[in-house]
């Protein structure tokens, strides 16, 4: 019984991805904007290059206000569904090739957050989202607070906003593709600080 | 004492001894009051001591008390009163970590908020701790609890967790996959944020309150918002109330729309899951169409509002809410007719009436555990008191009651907001304030989603931060998650800590 319910719920909402659309007025319209579709292609097809059609992100918040962790959720949600470019969050730093970290590394969590980083596996890249990871934000630094994931990791792109919203978040990871590709081909050197 | 007034609540302050501390708390326990805030200063430039100012309150009675209590320099100590007043724990434990007074006789005198050592050798929130210290890392070695036993097994879980989650430590004792005991460690995202704050102009420091927690900067925003007119004397316009209001409720309800999600992807029920997560998403972008942000940041002002939407947005934005609602309302029926989602829920994670009440629970949790407790109806905000709404309890404490709270709190919340939309009239969203006299202090007291946040604010000279204190509903209630956990499963622990779904950010700042 409520089985049916559901499916006929499912039929009735139809596919949302990106239907509602930020940049739509508030009457509901739905004005085909593609900000997440194009980009979205895109990413996909550069994943299937550099990565071989697969991109596991691991989350790593040094010590964030939660903004940016829920932005990286919200991109799992049927309206963003990052899943169809090929990105999945993973359980294990282990199993990732490239890590966002959220936060601007506070005291405790230093050991915590220079662990998981070293636990990746080569090649991998880190994402520096959000205003407290690029240089501590509004927290800057203090006695609890190093100011930047920058401190202890070797950042290679960048985030900025408060929280950014899911379209930069796609754009950094985006970056983030070519940086790694670069590196891996040899083009450069370790990877250099980058800003979308 | 130099506090301000919030109208409509009977307040009253006293000085008191140390040594009078605990029979006083006692008695104002014994006629029901709850401790609400609890914070410690160091005022030895001004007065020559430290002091702790306690502020109790009675959600039944609408009134506050505030207690202040002088700390020599020669012995920095003060009685504990936590066997007397056990939410007072956690507060007692943040003035020895931070400032160096001792409660003496405290229970459980382990380091809660610094996890190592202070560095400099002075606890940080000293007014002459060097601003120019650095962190070192802290090293997490030797077990702060340990569990033995035949068939025991310990199992450590975090900081760093398998999702997209906040950071602590859980450290279970089970018994197969029965839970014995739950020791929590959190404060692992300190930011020392009431450190940062002070010095600040009144205006930054709003926008360190809107970050102390992702999902709450509306509710701290607008908390801190109220100390400061409570320290200027000041009423903000009518428009801006009912505003504040929109924008409160509109928080509340993404917020519980999204931890109705979670919780169904606690119990693995996809479809729960996936609608939760789209609805919050319609919530978030309707936020940025009204205010210009995702979360509601850069909303609230001291004095009012800072976004002042027209009657076309707000009339659009009443439509959407209402096809909002019936969508809303179509997927909780389905979700409430699944059988497995059901049997997972009830009975899981039950927080006892007695605990809630001996803990101080607030929000949600509390609600769902028959006590009826809501700052809009206790201790009244803005146009709180001109609205009709109800406050949902439920009397089983677990999982299921805590989902069902949140489901009659956004039909709650949306009732708040057509009420909001139709008393609205043209007007200013805010004013500016006049002068913050230095030395006067005040608390703003919002209910958030998770329950009360409340701020607790000094003004020192030039209209800048003395002393700030945020203690958010998170930090009231984590104290009592490790008390909902025995005799479950531990794969259901998920499920409980999203039932009460609180934020490490928000406690640890």
């Amino acid at each position: 019984m409520s089985l049916l319910r559901m499916l006929h719920k499912m039929l009735r909402t139809g596919i949302v991805t990106e239907v509602y659309s930020p940049s739509g007025s508030l009457a509901g319209e739905k004005d085909g904007s593609c900000a997440i579709d194009c980009r979205g292609e895109e990413l996909r097809r550069r994943i299937g290059e550099v990565l071989g059609g697969s991109l596991h992100i691991r989350h790593l918040d040094s010590g964030s206000c939660n903004g940016c962790d829920w932005e990286l959720t919200a991109l799992l949600n049927p309206v963003y569904d990052i899943q169809r470019f090929g990105i999945d969050f993973v359980a294990s730093p282990r199993h990732a090739d490239m890590i966002i970290a959220t936060g601007g590394i506070t005291r405790n969590l230093a050991e915590a957050v220079e662990k998981t980083w070293e636990a990746a596996a080569n090649p991998k890249i880190l994402l520096a989202v959000g205003a407290c990871a690029i240089d501590g934000g509004i927290f800057g630094e203090s006695y609890a607070h190093y100011g930047g994931i920058g401190k202890l990791l070797p950042v290679c792109v960048l985030v900025p906003g408060c929280p950014p919203r899911p379209q930069a978040l796609i754009d950094g990871i985006l970056l983030a593709i070519d940086r790694l590709d670069a590196y891996r081909k040899g083009d450069t050197g370790e990877p250099q600080p980058s800003t979308v | 004492m130099n506090m301000s007034a919030c109208g409509g609540i009977s307040q009253h302050g006293l000085n008191i001894e140390r040594e009078g501390l605990p029979e006083l708390v006692g008695q104002y326990r014994q006629q029901g009051y709850r401790l609400l805030t609890m914070t410690g200063t160091d005022e030895r430039q001004e007065h020559g001591e430290y002091a702790l100012y306690w502020v109790l309150c009675s959600d039944k009675e609408h009134a506050l008390v505030y207690l202040r209590t002088a700390i020599p320099l020669t012995d920095p100590s003060f009685p504990s009163v936590t066997s007397i007043l056990p939410s007072a724990n956690w507060y007692e434990r943040e003035v020895k970590d931070l400032l160096g007074l001792e409660p003496v006789g405290h229970p459980d005198p382990r380091p809660l908020v610094l996890h190592g050592k202070p560095q400099a050798g002075i606890p940080p929130l000293l007014k002459d701790f060097p601003a120019i210290v650095r962190p070192t890392a802290v090293v997490h070695s030797g077990q702060p609890v340990s569990y033995e036993g035949d068939g025991v097994v310990e199992v450590p879980v975090g900081p760093i967790h398998a999702g997209i989650i906040e950071p602590g430590h859980f450290r279970f004792g089970t018994l197969g996959d029965v839970i014995l005991h739950l020791d929590a460690r959190l404060f692992y995202t300190h930011r020392g944020l009431e450190k940062k704050a002070e010095g600040m102009a009144v205006e930054e420091g709003l926008r360190l309150a809107e970050r102390a927690c992702g999902v709450c900067a509306a509710s701290h925003g607008a908390a801190f918002s109220q100390a400061v007119e409570s320290i200027a004397g000041a009423s903000i316009p009518e428009r801006a109330e009912w505003l504040r209001v929109l924008f409160l409720e509109l928080e509340r309800m993404y917020n519980h729309a999204g931890d109705i999600g979670n919780i169904c992807a606690g119990v693995g029920f996809a479809f729960g899951a996936q609608h939760g997560a789209r609805l919050k998403e319609r919530l978030l972008q309707l936020n940025e169409q009204l205010s210009g942000h995702r979360y509601l940041r850069g909303v609230m002002v001291p004095g009012g509002v800072r976004v002042n939407p027209g009657e076309t947005t707000l009339y659009h934005a009443a439509a959407v809410l209402g096809e909002w609602m019936n969508d809303f309302r179509q997927v909780i029926e389905i979700i409430l007719l699944h059988d497995g989602t059901i049997d997972r829920m009830s009975g899981t994670g039950k927080l006892w009436y007695e605990d809630a009440v001996d803990m101080d629970v607030v929000g949600p949790a509390a609600r769902a555990s028959g006590i009826s407790r809501d700052t809009r109806l206790g201790l009244p905000y803005g146009a709180y008191g001109k609205c009709a709404f109800n406050i949902p309890v439920y009397q089983n404490g677990d999982v299921m009651a805590r989902f069902r709270v949140r489901i009659d709190e956004i039909e709650q919340s949306y009732r708040l907001i057509r009420q909001a939309l139709e008393h609205m009239e043209a007007g200013e969203s805010s004013i500016p304030l006049g002068p913050l006299e230095e030395g006067r202090w005040a608390i703003g007291c919002v209910e958030s989603p998770r329950g009360d946040n409340v701020h607790w604010l000094m003004i020192g000279p030039d209209r800048r931060i003395l002393r700030y204190r945020i203690r958010s509903a998170s930090y009231a209630n984590w104290p009592a998650v490790p008390l909902t956990v025995h005799g479950n499963i531990i794969p259901d622990f998920p499920l409980i800590n999203k039932s009460f779904e609180l934020c490490y950010a928000c406690c640890d700042r």
